[in-house]
């Protein structure tokens, strides 16, 4: 049997899904329920004309983050890329303060200042959002470099996409992974494309898959498919394990899909670099979430009525988040220049010492 | 003249030099299949194939060090940025190998390179993505770089970057990708190193490059209009190598300059022309120079805060106001 083979069945009895309990997995699907909401929302007010710039939706990709960030503790860490949101409601960031800074308000998560694609909330563990394809990966090597340093037993879950793993900035990250038995671990979220190319035009791999590149490094890897949230927990557990108990990295490759285009404005997604028919298999086939609902109601868990209000509530919490957001203020003008400094901010004296700023 | 597009002049000019050079073709990210992130090159790659028109992963340090090195061998690759912000990923092919190899083989190589793409804010797109590094550029010598602001200018001086023998850094503006302008019929370049007086004006000169350039006539257009003041617009067009004549005789002209630039204010284009118009033309200064550039942190996201952000014709009417 292949990995992907072997991940295809069923992963409900793995003592760390077994051991969930009803109310465990309803949280599950509830948390990826309320990050599709949140997401179909902030695309129709995108078209609006009230969100700015870039809005990369992680629709169709929801059991990757939540399932993950479920087997976190307190002492664990997290960071991804630009396609942030579901990570980000995933660690338990609220859904007014990831509207707001779409709207660029003050209240937003970064008070307006960093978007879609910067949200940060070092509170949660959450390291960010970031924008530049990959520039994350050697910061989830520093955040665990840093575990390790202050002997914090914990481990880093570094999210990347596959066009990502191209990128040099990754592949020097690995090796000091590797050499320094860092306990980070990469999560690469294949969903078949960067933008608009496909892995075959962009990507050089063994027959194993994208992560087997890991054994070019010493670094212990799978693949797996991601639709299934209690798959996704059970594989990344093991990784967990690895870097609990051995302080060492791991690459996972977890096969999922993008339902929307790479940004709101992607010309071509749904009629050239890949077909509509593509996109709707894919929907009938993985949804992560009614699948999972499939499971649940099978398992005796979920009731079609829960299953109903849990939706609605969604839907609730959404339209409250964009109340809020509507109704708070954009940032004063002298915030543009607050936030750069820490010394400027806080009036220390090193702040206080030398020309800060040139306007 | 027929109007086009910025965008159009770009792709005109691509067209022209592959058909005209078979050591030119293009590369970067979604430039090909896609059409580009910003469709500046749509149809090159249905025109001319993947033998011309190729497409690279993200790998912008390999990809971008690859046209270095096929520059060295005499190819001339026109490499896409899909935004000049991702250049920080490059840089040490940027700065290191294509600034430094001719000098440091005392001149036995060249490197006919073109980088291109755009580098602008005002899109909300971020800090991570509205870098304007055109002063970190022209702060390396043997980089050349110019930011075109009409499409005229972007189609003239992009064919002459592509001729040129050295490496020129072109950094274009996706909010003027869908703008119209006349462009010239024909064979049009552009030389590097030759300025362009947008606008003639007696009583006051804005020097700008990019999009700054269009704030500065918009502002020019505002200055008569409520004041009957005569602004000149000297658009740089390329910053290095620098059209410093033009500059300086516009000064002596009008005796008063306000500078203008969408780059963040230390070290940026600004800094180095308020330095040269000083030593080369101060007694002809009737009052300090006055600059105009980005509010000095990095590129805010909030839409309405990023305007406030970047410079308005507003802003530069009242720098241009306390010296007149
Ligand atoms: C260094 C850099 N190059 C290019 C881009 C533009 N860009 C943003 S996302 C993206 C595609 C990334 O694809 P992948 O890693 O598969 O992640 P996905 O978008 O599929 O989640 C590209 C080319 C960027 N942000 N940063
Ligand atoms: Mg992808």
């Amino acid at each position: 049997m292949t990995n992907m083979e072997q991940a295809e069945e069923s992963h409900a009895a793995d003592p760390i899904n077994a051991s969930l309990s009803a109310e465990e997995k309803i949280g599950l699907y509830r948390d990826m329920v309320r990050i599709r909401r949140f997401e179909q929302t902030t695309l129709s007010i995108y078209q609006k004309g009230k969100i700015g710039g870039f809005l990369h939706l992680y629709i169709g990709q929801e059991s990757l983050a939540v399932g993950a960030v479920s087997l976190l503790g307190d002492t664990d860490h997290v960071i991804t890329a630009y396609r942030d949101h579901g990570h980000a409601l995933a660690v338990g960031m609220s859904m007014n303060e990831c509207m707001a800074e779409l709207y660029g308000k003050a209240t937003g998560c970064s008070k307006g200042k960093g978007g879609s694609m910067h949200y940060f909330a070092p509170d949660k563990n959450f390291w960010g959002g970031h924008g530049i394809v990959a520039g994350q990966t050697p910061l989830g090597a520093g955040l665990a470099f840093a575990l390790k340093y202050r002997k914090v037993p914990g481990a880093v879950l570094c999210f990347l996409g596959d066009g990502a793993i191209n990128q040099g900035a990754f592949h020097e990250a690995l090796n000091l992974a590797s050499l320094w038995d860092l306990p980070v671990i990469y999560v690469i979220e294949n969903n078949g494309y960067s933008m608009g190319t496909s892995q075959l035009r962009s990507t050089a791999h063994p027959q194993g898959g994208l992560a087997q590149r890991a054994e070019g490094y010493g670094i212990a890897w799978d693949i797996f498919p991601g639709a299934d949230v209690y798959t996704m927990r059970a594989c990344t557990q093991k990784a967990i394990d690895r870097a609990y108990k051995k302080s060492r990295p791991t690459i996972l490759e977890v096969v999922t899909y993008r339902y929307q285009g790479h940004s709101v404005a992607d010309s071509k997604h749904k009629d050239g670099y890949r077909t509509k028919e593509e996109i709707e298999a894919q929907k009938t086939l993985n949804d992560p979430i009614a699948r999972f609902k499939k499971i649940l109601i099978e398992e005796g868990v979920l009731a079609e009525e829960q299953s109903k209000e849990i939706q609605a509530a969604a839907k609730l919490e959404v339209d409250l988040a964009v109340k809020f957001a509507e109704e708070s203020p954009f940032p004063e003008e002298a915030a543009i220049t607050e936030d750069v400094y820490y010394e400027v901010d806080e009036k220390t004296e090193a702040g206080r010492t030398g020309r800060h700023f040139f306007n | 003249m027929p109007k086009l597009t910025y965008r159009q002049a770009l792709n005109d000019a691509f067209s022209e030099e592959i058909e005209r050079d078979e050591n030119v073709f293009l590369m970067g990210e979604e430039v090909a299949q896609y059409d580009g992130a910003y469709k500046v090159t749509q149809g090159l790659w249905k025109k001319y194939g993947d033998y011309r028109v190729v497409d690279a992963p993200i790998s912008e340090a390999g990809f971008i060090g690859l046209g270095v090195g096929a520059s060295m061998l005499g190819l001339r690759p026109v490499m896409e940025l899909m935004f000049w912000s991702f250049a920080y990923v490059a840089f040490d092919q940027l700065i290191n190998n294509a600034g430094n190899i001719r000098y440091m083989s005392g001149g036995l190589i060249h490197c006919p390179i073109v980088i291109r793409g755009p580098a602008n804010g005002g899109t909300n797109v971020g800090a991570t993505h509205s870098h304007t590094p055109e002063n970190f550029i022209a702060n390396t010598p043997g980089l050349k770089v110019c930011c075109p602001a009409t499409a005229a200018d972007a189609k003239g001086l992009m064919k002459t970057a592509i001729r040129d023998n050295d490496p020129v850094y072109v950094m274009e503006n996706t909010l003027l990708y869908g703008e119209e302008w006349e462009v010239p019929e024909g064979e049009h370049l552009v030389p590097l190193g030759k300025a362009d007086v947008k606008r003639e004006g007696s009583d006051i000169t804005f020097v700008a490059h990019g999009r700054a350039v269009i704030t500065s006539l918009q502002a020019a257009d505002i200055l008569e209009a409520e004041r009957g003041i005569k602004a000149e617009v000297v658009d740089l067009r390329s910053i290095r190598p620098l059209d410093a004549d033009t500059v300086l005789n516009s000064v002596k002209k009008t005796n008063r300059v306000v500078l203008v630039e969408e780059n963040k204010p230390f070290c940026g284009v600004g800094a180095q022309l308020a330095s040269m118009i000083q030593l080369e033309a101060f007694d002809h200064l009737d009052a300090p120079i006055q600059r105009v550039s980005s509010i000095d942190a990095p590129a805010i996201y909030s839409p309405p805060l990023e305007k406030v952000q970047l410079p308005s014709p507003a802003d530069v009417v009242a720098a241009a106001e306390k010296i007149l």
